[in-house]
């Protein structure tokens, strides 16, 4: 029974490694994918185009103005004297953020009264603007405590970042794209695997053969899953060696979980499988699939902001879970009792979907 | 030119016949850009509500209950009391709290005389996500800030001269995600659409050599060429459509540009990603490395280099240089634009530009690729 399952394993591999375009697509797009995305995955702003609109003549606003300049969220970039001209400019993009400063500004710095100043910002990118925001309000209130020196702040609020003291983007993005390019990787090929030989008609040859349908099965699905394996510690090594990410958690603890979920992928892709009559069908199946189950886990926006049903349908979602996992074996040691806590609902999708898919080659052979 | 017209005519009933007949390619036309804008669309939000936020209070008493009830009535935060900081950090590792908030005992007494001695309050975030934690220390300072100003206006106390920073969000005012994001999206649906409509479908045909016995036909490659992209754009402007109306009438948009800028954008972008997708048919000789070299150019450039979610300004600079290469950029900024802002020509002028390059680009790669495959 081992001998036949090899002979099956080795000839799926020979079929995916023989055709030196299929190696290629498996081997680069993870490397290409690491290093592009690895750096533009930050919801953070640096240099944000800023406008002066400086209607005051006193010193006060000249240093707030300054601050402003200095500060490295945003850089100066012109300066406007009317209303029209800031439209205009916010329009078209070519500043973000306009700071207004009234004409009796520094008077009423100088006279003790509470001074009014304005930040006009472009908000279609809302994120971006909402960060904008809080660095305005850190310069402002800096700029205000130094105009007082001795009345002292009544609070101070005193923040420590946990597990990613730098706030780095990259910490956050790499073991996301851990878990989401080796899913893409064993949903596809699990996904074609049972579909091209029936398209091509070689799944009744199989059928004949003295392989039971069990046998089948775990032939068709170690290829996804070596692939996928492969795929999730490009990215791992690319992370800690190029990217320099800490590892803090437990590594062999990282490859059984990985498994695991590569488990669940395949799972997934082979339900696909024996539900499409082509590879075209099953293609589009994982297409469909695939940016729903990146979207849901958490990947790009917390689970908590969904709405319920989204909220809902990302618990059918292994990415969540693996997700979950990965961030918490990178950044923080996450404890086992946490990651069995995750990986139980993995283990249910995986034993579920490899079910079907095995009803389903049972119900071909007879 | 009247034979050319002619087969250009009887190439045209035979892509609809095909279309028609499977069922496929009108499954990628709607029900796909459907199911990506409904997921994503609401599974893409940026807004935070009711972050989970742990409170440990050393020594419970007036000032410290006040502050927390401050916190507690921000729509951003939802508390919860934590007995100790150590229940406050496992609570925290294993991520049923975004944060920590500790006052430590000492902290009435200072809170009681504000001159000497600031008291202090503690923020320990889990900053795994770091975008979440800014938000999140965003959100508590500024329920802090409420409490301090309720705190001296019950004391009487002479405001010292501060400065009032007052925001103005323009196109966005209440600085909904989805107002920002649904555009993006569009965009990324578009994107998978128009290229897998042609990459997948006819990867198929060349797999099977049907492609070949079309080119060997009286008819020419460009005729060919043309039928083709002609049948799929009115599938894909079909799909836009769809897209664009579901964008106003699900998620609420506001549309505030005009109908034609939209249309040129859509048909230039369409031509380039339908482009695309043959090309990738004609260079990879079978489905499963079309569908691999579909997914690696599509979907993922288009979520994470489009400007869709990631802000293209804060990237390094070479990668800012890359996204260029990414037509998704120029259709997010463009629908961005006519959805928020209106018809700003500056913006919306240079896009269109950079739209119609890359439809040149892809269309006279696929005639140079289909061309060299044939020698």
């Amino acid at each position: 029974m081992l001998r036949r399952i090899i002979a099956l394993i080795a000839k799926e591999l020979v079929g995916l490694w023989k055709d030196p375009k299929t190696r290629l697509v498996i081997l680069v797009p993870p490397l290409v994918q690491v290093v592009i995305f690895a750096y533009s995955a930050s919801y953070d702003v640096t240099n944000v185009p800023l406008g002066i609109w400086n209607d005051d003549v006193g010193t006060q606003s000249a240093e707030l103005v300054r601050r402003f300049a200095a500060s490295p969220a945003f850089s100066a970039v012109a300066s406007f004297a009317s209303p029209a001209e800031v439209r205009a400019a916010l329009d078209a993009k070519k500043v973000a953020v306009v700071l207004h400063v009234p004409q009796d500004f520094s008077a009423d710095v100088l006279a003790g009264r509470t001074a009014q100043a304005q930040l006009l910002l472009d908000a279609r990118r809302s994120n971006s603007a909402l960060m904008a925001q809080g660095y305005a309000a850190a310069i402002v209130g800096t700029f205000a405590q130094d105009l007082h020196p001795t009345h002292s702040p009544p609070l101070v609020l005193l923040t420590r970042d946990w597990f990613n003291p730098t706030l780095e983007s990259t910490w956050f993005i790499l073991p996301g794209l851990v878990c989401i390019l080796s899913l893409i990787m064993s949903l596809l090929i699990s996904a074609l695997s049972l579909a091209r030989e029936r398209e091509l008609g070689t799944f009744e040859q199989l059928l004949v053969t003295p392989l039971r349908p069990a046998e089948i099965l775990v032939g068709k699905a170690l290829p996804g899953i070596i692939v996928g394996l492969i795929n999730a510690n490009i990215v791992v090594v690319a992370a800690l060696l190029w990217f320099r990410l800490p590892f803090r958690g437990n590594l062999p603890l990282l490859e059984a979980m990985l498994l695991l979920y590569t488990l669940t992928g395949v799972g997934i892709g082979l339900v696909l499988s024996s539900l499409a009559r082509t590879q075209q069908q099953a293609m589009l199946g994982v297409f469909v699939c695939a940016s729903p189950m990146i979207v849901l886990s958490g990947y790009a926006a917390p689970i908590e902001n969904m709405p319920y049903l989204a909220e809902l349908a990302s618990r059918a979602d292994p990415v969540r879970y693996m997700l979950v996992i990965a961030r918490g074996l990178f950044l923080q040691d996450m404890p086992l009792a946490v990651v069995l806590g995750q990986a139980w609902p993995m283990a249910l999708i995986a034993f579920t979907t490899l079910t079907v898919a095995g009803l389903a080659v049972r119900r071909a052979v007879s | 030119m009247t034979a050319s017209l002619l087969r250009l005519r009887g190439l045209a009933r035979k892509e609809i016949k095909q279309i028609l007949r499977d069922p496929s390619a009108i499954l990628i036309a709607f029900l796909m850009p459907i199911v990506l804008l409904v997921v994503n669309g609401f599974g893409i939000s940026l807004d935070a509500s009711e972050m989970k936020l742990a409170v440990v209070i050393e020594a419970p008493e007036e000032n410290a209950r006040g502050m927390l009830q401050a916190i507690d009535a921000s729509p951003y935060l939802s508390v919860q009391r934590a007995l100790s900081t150590h229940d406050g950090e496992a609570a925290m590792i294993d991520g049923r709290v975004r944060g920590m908030l500790v006052l430590r005992d000492d902290f009435a007494q200072r809170a009681g005389r504000p001159a000497s001695w600031p008291a202090q309050a503690q923020l320990v975030m889990n900053a795994t996500d770091p975008n979440t934690a800014r938000i999140l220390e965003g959100y508590v300072a500024g329920a802090l800030q409420v409490w301090l100003a309720g705190q001296a206006r019950e004391r009487r106390l002479a405001p010292i001269g501060g400065i009032d920073l007052e925001y103005r969000d323009w196109f966005n005012p209440e600085l909904r995600s989805a107002d920002f994001i649904v555009p993006g999206i569009i965009a990324m649906v578009m994107t998978m659409t128009g290229t897998l409509l042609t990459a997948l479908i006819v990867s198929r045909e060349w797999e099977r050599g049907t492609m070949e016995s079309m080119l060997a036909s009286p008819a020419r490659m460009v005729e060919l060429i043309a039928a083709k992209l002609g049948c799929y754009f009115a599938l894909g402007m079909g799909s836009m459509g769809g897209a664009v109306t579901l964008a106003i009438a699900l998620f609420g948009l506001p549309y505030r540009g005009s109908i034609g800028p939209l249309a040129a954008a859509a048909s230039l972008f369409l031509i380039f990603a339908l482009g695309l997708g043959l090309f990738i048919s004609t260079l990879a000789r079978n489905q499963f490395v079309a569908s691999q070299l579909a997914f690696l150019t599509t979907m993922m450039p288009a979520m994470m280099l489009s400007g869709m979610l990631f802000d293209i300004a804060a990237m390094p600079r070479w990668l800012q240089f890359v996204t260029y290469a990414v037509p998704a950029r120029y259709l997010v900024s463009t629908l961005q634009t006519l959805f928020l802002a209106g018809d700003v020509w500056a913006v919306v002028l240079p896009n269109l530009a950079g739209l119609g390059v890359a439809a040149v680009l892809a269309v006279s790669a696929t005639l140079v690729v289909t061309r060299r495959r044939l020698d």
